[in-house]
C-alpha cells in the first residue's frame, strides 16, 4: 500500500491541450464540402444533320449585352420566365385522337405553342457581355419551370416530389432494390417531360 | 488508519483524462466531413446562387476549373480581365483541353466517363470566356458540366 502511493499518476492535463491545437489546425485548413451546382450536358461536336423543327415547338430565350431577357423577341421580366416557361412546355397542342396527344398536359393547348412536352426545346442563347450571374439566373428559372411539372406529374403519378426522389436514388444510403424501382419512375418521369434545353452558340451581334 | 484520513483530508481533483478523449473525438469528427483545401485561389470565386442545385457527390469525378477577376494581390501584376485557374496555376482558354485530358487520365478507368467538370465561375465574368471554355470541353468530348453555385435565391445574382 504504502508503495502504491508513491507511484504519481500521469499527468493527461496537457494531451487535451494537443488534442486541441490539432482540432483548430482542422478547422482552419479544411472547408466542409458546399459543392453543389446546376447539372448540364453539352452537345456533341459532331453533331447529326439538322432535323427539321417545327417553330412553335421552339421556346427561344435570350439574354443581350445590357442583361436583359427576350423571350421570343419581347421583352419579359426575369421573374415572368418560369411562368412563360412552364406554359410553353405544358401545353400540348396536338388534338384528342392524334398519336401525339399529350393526355397529362394541363396547359391551353394553343395550337401556335408546343405540340408536346416530347417536342418541345428551349433554345438559350446569351450574348458574350452578358453576366454570369444572370446567365445562371436564367439556367436556374428553366430548371425550376422543368422541375415543376416533373414534381407535379411524380405527385400524381407516385406520391412523391420527382427531386427528392432523385437526392433518395442519388444518396448512398438507399438500398439496391429501392434504386432499381426508384430508377424505373425517375426515368418515367424524364420521358413525360424531357429536359431538352439547347445552348446554342453564343451571339455577338446582338 | 492513518492513511484513510490522510487521503479524506486532501481535496480530490477533478479528473481531466477524458478530456483528451472528448477533443479527439471532435477532431475526428471533423477529420472525416471535412476536405482539407488543396489550392489556393488565385482568382476570385464569388459563386452565384441558385436554388434548383444537386449535390456533386463524389469529389474523385471531378475536374475543378476557376474562372474569376485575378484576386486583390494580383490585380496590380495581372489586371482586372477575368482570367481561368486550372490547379495552382493561371491558364489561357486553349491550355483547358490538355488539362482536362490530363486529369482525365490520372482517373481509374471504371468511372472515366462518370467525370463532371465543375465550373467554378464568379458571378460577375462575362458568359463569354465560359462558352469558350465549354467549347473546348466539347471538343475532347467531355460534355458533363456542372455550374456550381452556392444555395440561395438566384434573384439575388442580379443586382
Amino acid at each position: 500500500m504504502a508503495r502504491n502511493n508513491e507511484i504519481p499518476e500521469v499527468n493527461a492535463g496537457s494531451m487535451a491541450d494537443i488534442a486541441f491545437l490539432l482540432l483548430i489546425f482542422f478547422l482552419v485548413t479544411a472547408t466542409i464540402q458546399t459543392d453543389m451546382g446546376l447539372d448540364r450536358k453539352l452537345p456533341p461536336t459532331d453533331t447529326t444533320p439538322p432535323i427539321h423543327i417545327n417553330e412553335r415547338n421552339i421556346f427561344r430565350v435570350s439574354l443581350n449585352k445590357n442583361n436583359e431577357l427576350f423571350v421570343e423577341d419581347d421583352r419579359m421580366q426575369m421573374q415572368d420566365l418560369k411562368d412563360a416557361a412552364i406554359t410553353f412546355l405544358d401545353n400540348g397542342g396536338t388534338m384528342v385522337g392524334n398519336e401525339n396527344h399529350c393526355n397529362y398536359c394541363l396547359g391551353e393547348r394553343s395550337s401556335s405553342s408546343s405540340d408536346n412536352p416530347n417536342e418541345a426545346i428551349i433554345a438559350f442563347s446569351s450574348d458574350r457581355e452578358a453576366a454570369y450571374g444572370t446567365y445562371i439566373l436564367v439556367q436556374n428559372e428553366l430548371t425550376a419551370a422543368y422541375n415543376m411539372l416533373r414534381n407535379r406529374e411524380a405527385q400524381r403519378l407516385f406520391k412523391s416530389d420527382f427531386t427528392e426522389m432523385e437526392k433518395a436514388y442519388f444518396d448512398s444510403k438507399t438500398s439496391a432494390k429501392t434504386k432499381s424501382e426508384l430508377k424505373e419512375n425517375i426515368n418515367q418521369i424524364r420521358s413525360m417531360f424531357p429536359m431538352s434545353l439547347s445552348e446554342a452558340q453564343t451571339n455577338m451581334n446582338f | 488508519m492513518k492513511n484513510y484520513r490522510k487521503t479524506k483530508n486532501r481535496f480530490p481533483a477533478i479528473s481531466t483524462a477524458s478530456l483528451p478523449d472528448i477533443v479527439f473525438m471532435l477532431l475526428f469528427f471533423f477529420m472525416t466531413v471535412t476536405t482539407i483545401k488543396n489550392n489556393t485561389l488565385l482568382v476570385d470565386n464569388n459563386l452565384p446562387n441558385a436554388k434548383e442545385v444537386k449535390k456533386l457527390e463524389k469529389k474523385d469525378r471531378i475536374i475543378e476549373i476557376f474562372v474569376g477577376k485575378p484576386s486583390r494581390e494580383l490585380v496590380e501584376v495581372l489586371g482586372t480581365e477575368p482570367r481561368i485557374q486550372l490547379d495552382n496555376k493561371l491558364a489561357n482558354v486553349n491550355d483547358v483541353a490538355p488539362y482536362v485530358l490530363s486529369e482525365l487520365s490520372k482517373k481509374p478507368d471504371a468511372i472515366r466517363n462518370l467525370v463532371t467538370v465543375s465550373l467554378k465561375v464568379d458571378k460577375d465574368v462575362k458568359v463569354g470566356i465560359v462558352s469558350d471554355i465549354k467549347e473546348e470541353l466539347r471538343k475532347v468530348n467531355l460534355l458533363k458540366v456542372n455550374y456550381t453555385t452556392y444555395e440561395g435565391n438566384a434573384f439575388t445574382n442580379i443586382k
